[in-house]
């Protein structure tokens, strides 16, 4: 086959045959790389589009959903929060410091672009395995670019994921989730505004970095060539983000725009297309006028930079002078590049020549919606059968392998490098079941669970993705939030292998179901496909990032001391451990069919929590996820430095992760009190244990003690001691 | 008693150092590092963050400010002069305060609450607390890493161990004599690595950046009483 300008721009024939028809005659370049980028899987959903609509999006308290920038719910008194979460998958396997980096852009672009302060960062994060030194250099880079750009742009890091399984050394996740806060009458949305409105491009320069990030890198898998690609990848610059996004605010404050849209992936392509699409105009965009990084750049070139730190604001005549003042005093470039116009058509005018005159919205609503075949993977069966080894490992052997496991062990190597206390709000930070922040100037508290799970995910989609639903939900319940609003971010291999987009369906579905139940709408998310390395796909990993509200927030909880109660609440453990850590760590097996969430044991358990947070002063909660309720238990006493002692009944008792659990510690005089608010609740408490000594001790027919200190050190070692010296290799 | 808080490009602990000086009965406004002028000002703060994106070198840009002109006139009329962070930095840079500042041992940011010892009580930041007096104050920063000049600082803080002993294990970043604040002879301008605005609240890592912050606005008070 010829290699012609749309197959090498990532376009099949058949696209370039519906921009043919669009247009009435063949594209010219620079049109051809418009809707080779805004036609790309990245920008236009074409594989998941047709799919998307079964999600529950509406809420009386959702002021803005899927579709815009960023998510935006209405939290009383006011304010409203604004959520997005992406993925930088592909860049930052090729860069990592600068994909992981340039990923915190994005995100934050999204969120100040709607009107709202970034005040909140969380990162989830998969790679191969640790003993690896590729993946080690890898996760040390990408743990340095968020820390790099998200500690000088200003905004603090509060938590978020860190997975490690063979099946992303080829291609690790990078996804980002912000959050932001805005008062009710500042919100922004990204839309052109009328005809005459101009168009003023603001901050960095535009240069040849990212070109076809969205096309040749995000929406293709990766072969032994994965380097050639690294042209592809965006550079960022927190100094410039930190200047727009005060610059950004500064003009929202005075009222001066009528919309704003970020330039991220398809650049000055996608912001002029999308806000001229969303306001049913045209719009004149001149090349001439933009400031460059580098001269003599084409116009494809300039059309399709993902150059970093760009916003395109939207200004009535009379306001521009105003704008580039603003923009004068926070030291950040401005050029006015464009004018909304009568009509449909978007012009692009180079080197005073007409360059592209196409149908704006035919950029982003014509783009390609394809039904590609579907079909459940044969080898799911020979999971959900796989035979499970009869012997089992001690207690403590299990124990201190689950601790030391980098995914579930210490994981302050990686928080410890962000900041996570500016703006002095951050009432919970990383390292806990979720975050939460203070509203200054009201009594509410935001909390933040992100929770993704591929393992289990690879045994069941559904069941996997409702799992995620009710585990960030129990999540932000025990630090005393109410569940209120889900962004999704979907990890998946190659979409044009029908097992693939059975995983996909089946994640949705999940999803959909669980967030209906949950009474939670979905407010924004991405798909991010062809994580695939040498034709091999990662598990189907969604991500779901969940935002709660806590009115007011509970008084902090005490410091865990001797003679408390350890308390198990929720339905009983079956003996189900597909998808455990215990399969991985402990049998290094992945089988079974995960058990299916229960909603009204669920709703019960959320609840529960929710009431015990507010009324039971000193109670310390926890969730029960990963490595179950004897690592739970575990994880609280050594971060505490005190000993207890805990009982199980079995490896499932100890180790299984059937969902809506959470331990409840309280002073031993209290348990009666949390026992009665149970039964009003209609959950089932057990008394497992208590807190005291210097070991724990691990109660079944016989007790094994493990000294604390022993368990502390395996603990603390998870990351840190895999990570000495790999800045090194 | 004005305080002005200065920012730079890059800056971003401003507002945190605004709120937290307030709610010890100051009064803050903001100054933009293109003012020439401070006058009305008792003190300054520089606050924490990446001026100028900390390029070149941090502080290296944020020295030619236009308005490290006028925190220079200001320290040497004697006036309150703190540094926090990336205030420090610059400070340093600027001549204000000896030494400098490099990446931290272990090439890693740092962001966690650290002990700390008093060493000193002559300045204007330690004026209210008692020597030998441990607090708990969070750490936030890639170049801590003390380098002196070629005299011993005033050293009015250094990194311990909870029990206020110095140790190595007990230096987070690697800082020459552990240290963790100076201020210059006499004590008035002054500058820390650590975060004190961090440590004022109940929900906080702890409160022990009160008495820090109250030693400072105590001393700005006092100027503002001798120049009455």
């Amino acid at each position: 086959m010829p290699e012609t300008l749309h197959r090498r721009l990532g376009m099949t024939d058949d696209e370039f045959q519906a921009v043919h028809q669009i247009l009435g005659r063949p594209p010219e370049d620079p049109e051809l790389a418009m809707y080779s980028v805004m036609w790309s899987e990245h920008c236009s959903y074409k594989s998941s589009r047709a799919h998307l609509g079964s999600l529950p999006t509406d809420a009386p308290w959702v002021v803005v959903g899927p579709g815009e920038n960023a998510g935006v719910v209405d939290i009383g008194d006011g304010w409203l929060a604004a959520l997005r979460i992406e993925s930088h998958n592909h860049p930052s396997f090729v860069e990592p410091y600068q994909g992981a980096a340039t990923g915190v852009g994005g995100i934050l672009r999204d969120i100040f672009t709607m009107g709202a302060r970034p005040v909140g960062l969380w990162n989830q994060i998969r790679f191969g395995d640790l003993a690896d030194p590729h993946t080690r250099y890898l996760f040390n880079g990408v743990v340095a670019g968020i820390a790099g750009y998200g500690n000088a742009v200003g905004v603090p890091t509060l938590g978020g994921e860190v997975e490690f399984d063979p099946v992303y050394a080829g291609n690790p996740l990078v996804n980002v989730m912000c959050l932001g806060i805005l008062r009710d009458d500042q919100l922004v949305l990204g839309t052109a505004g009328p005809p005459g409105t101009v168009a003023v491009l603001l901050g960095a320069s535009t240069g040849r970095d990212g070109i076809g990030g969205a096309s040749v890198l995000a929406s293709a898998g990766f072969d032994e060539d994965a380097g050639a690609k690294r042209p592809s990848v965006q550079v960022g610059d927190p100094f410039e983000e930190k200047k727009l996004i005060e610059a950004c605010l500064d003009l929202y404050e005075r009222r001066l725009v009528v919309g704003v849209q970020d330039l991220g992936a398809a650049g000055l392509t996608c912001a002029t297309s999308e806000p001229a699409a969303r306001a049913g105009v045209g719009m004149d965009l001149n090349l001439d006028a933009v400031h460059l990084r580098e001269a003599e750049m084409t116009a494809p070139e300039m059309l399709m930079s993902e150059s970093q730190e760009r916003m395109m604001a939207f200004v009535a005549p009379a306001q521009v002078d105003e704008v580039l003042e603003v923009a004068a005093k926070w030291e950040i470039e401005a050029s006015v590049v464009g004018t909304v116009a009568d009509g449909d058509r978007l012009r692009v005018y180079h080197n005073g020549a007409q360059v592209v005159d196409v149908p704006a919205a035919s950029l982003t609503d014509e783009a390609p919606i394809l039904r590609r075949p579907i079909a459940r993977p044969d080898w799911l069966k020979d999971l959900w059968n796989l035979a499970e080894p009869a012997a089992d490992v001690p207690f403590d052997v299990a124990l201190l392998a689950l601790l030391g496991d980098p995914a579930l062990g210490d994981r302050s190597w990686v928080y410890e490098q962000f900041d996570h206390m500016l703006f002095l709000n951050t009432v919970h930070g990383p390292g806990r079941d979720g975050s939460l922040i203070r509203v200054r100037g009201t009594d509410k508290g935001l909390a933040v669970s992100t929770d993704g799970n591929g393992r289990l995910c690879q045994l069941d989609p559904r069941r996997g993705a409702e799992r995620l639903v009710y585990e960030a939900a129990l999540n932000v319940a025990v630090l005393g939030a109410r569940p209120l609003a889900v962004v999704d971010n979907l990890n998946l291999g190659n979409p044009e292998k029908p097992e693939v987009m059975w995983q996909f369906t089946e994640t949705l579905a999940g999803l959909g179901a669980a967030c209906e139940t949950l009474g939670v709408p979905i407010v924004g998310g991405n798909v991010s496909f062809y994580n695939e390395t040498d034709g091999h796909d990662i598990f189907p990993t969604p991500v779901v990032g969940l935002l709660g509200l806590a009115e007011p927030i509970p008084v902090r909880p005490r410091q865990l001391e001797a003679g408390m109660a350890i308390l198990l609440i929720g339905p009983a453990q079956s003996d189900n451990l597909a998808g455990s850590a215990y399969q991985r760590v402990v049998r290094g097996t992945l089988g079974g069919r995960p058990t299916r969430i229960d909603a009204d044991e669920g709703g019960r358990s959320i609840e529960l929590a929710i009431r015990i947070a507010h009324v039971v002063p000193g109670a310390v909660l926890h969730d029960v996820s990963q490595g179950g309720a004897l690592i739970a238990a575990a994880e609280l006493l050594v971060a505490a430095g005190v000993g207890g002692q805990v009982e199980v009944d079995s490896v499932p008792g100890a180790f299984g992760e059937d969902p809506h659990r959470f331990l409840c510690l309280v002073p031993s005089d209290r348990a009666a009190e949390v026992g009665q608010l149970a039964r009003e609740e209609g959950c089932e408490v057990r008394d497992i244990g208590i807190t005291g000594g210097s070991d724990i001790s691990i109660v079944n027919q016989t007790t094994v003690e493990v000294p604390l200190a022993r368990i502390t050190a395996v603990w603390t070692d998870a990351i840190a001691a895999k990570m000495r010296g790999a800045l090194h290799e | 008693m004005t305080v002005g808080i200065v920012a730079f490009p890059g800056t971003n602990c401003e507002h945190d150092v605004g709120y937290a000086l307030e709610s010890f009965g100051a009064t803050t406004v903001p100054v933009w590092h293109r003012e020439t002028s401070l006058d009305g000002l008792e003190a300054v703060v520089l606050p924490g963050g990446f001026a100028h994106g900390d390029y070149l070198r941090t502080g290296a840009i944020a020295r030619f400010s236009p308005v490290m002109a006028a925190v220079e006139k200001l320290a040497a009329e004697g006036r309150p002069v703190l540094g926090i962070c990336n205030g420090f930095q610059v400070l340093c840079e600027a001549g204000l305060l000896p030494g400098a500042l490099i990446a931290n041992r272990d090439l890693r940011f740092i962001c966690r609450p650290v002990q700390l010892r008093v060493e000193s009580t002559d300045s204007i930041l330690t004026r209210a607390a008692a020597v030998g007096q441990v607090l708990t104050i969070p750490l936030n920063s890639y170049e801590g890493n003390y380098v002196p000049g070629p005299d011993a600082p005033n050293t009015i803080l250094r990194y311990c161990e909870p029990d206020g002993s110095i140790t190595g294990r007990a230096n987070p970043n690697g800082s020459s004599g552990s240290v963790a604040g100076i201020a210059n002879q006499t004590g008035t301008i002054a500058g820390l690595m650590p975060h004190p605005e961090r440590a004022i609240e109940d929900f906080m890592a702890s409160t022990d950046g009160r008495v820090l912050l109250e030693s400072f606005v105590a001393s700005v008070e006092s100027v503002g009483v001798s120049r009455a």
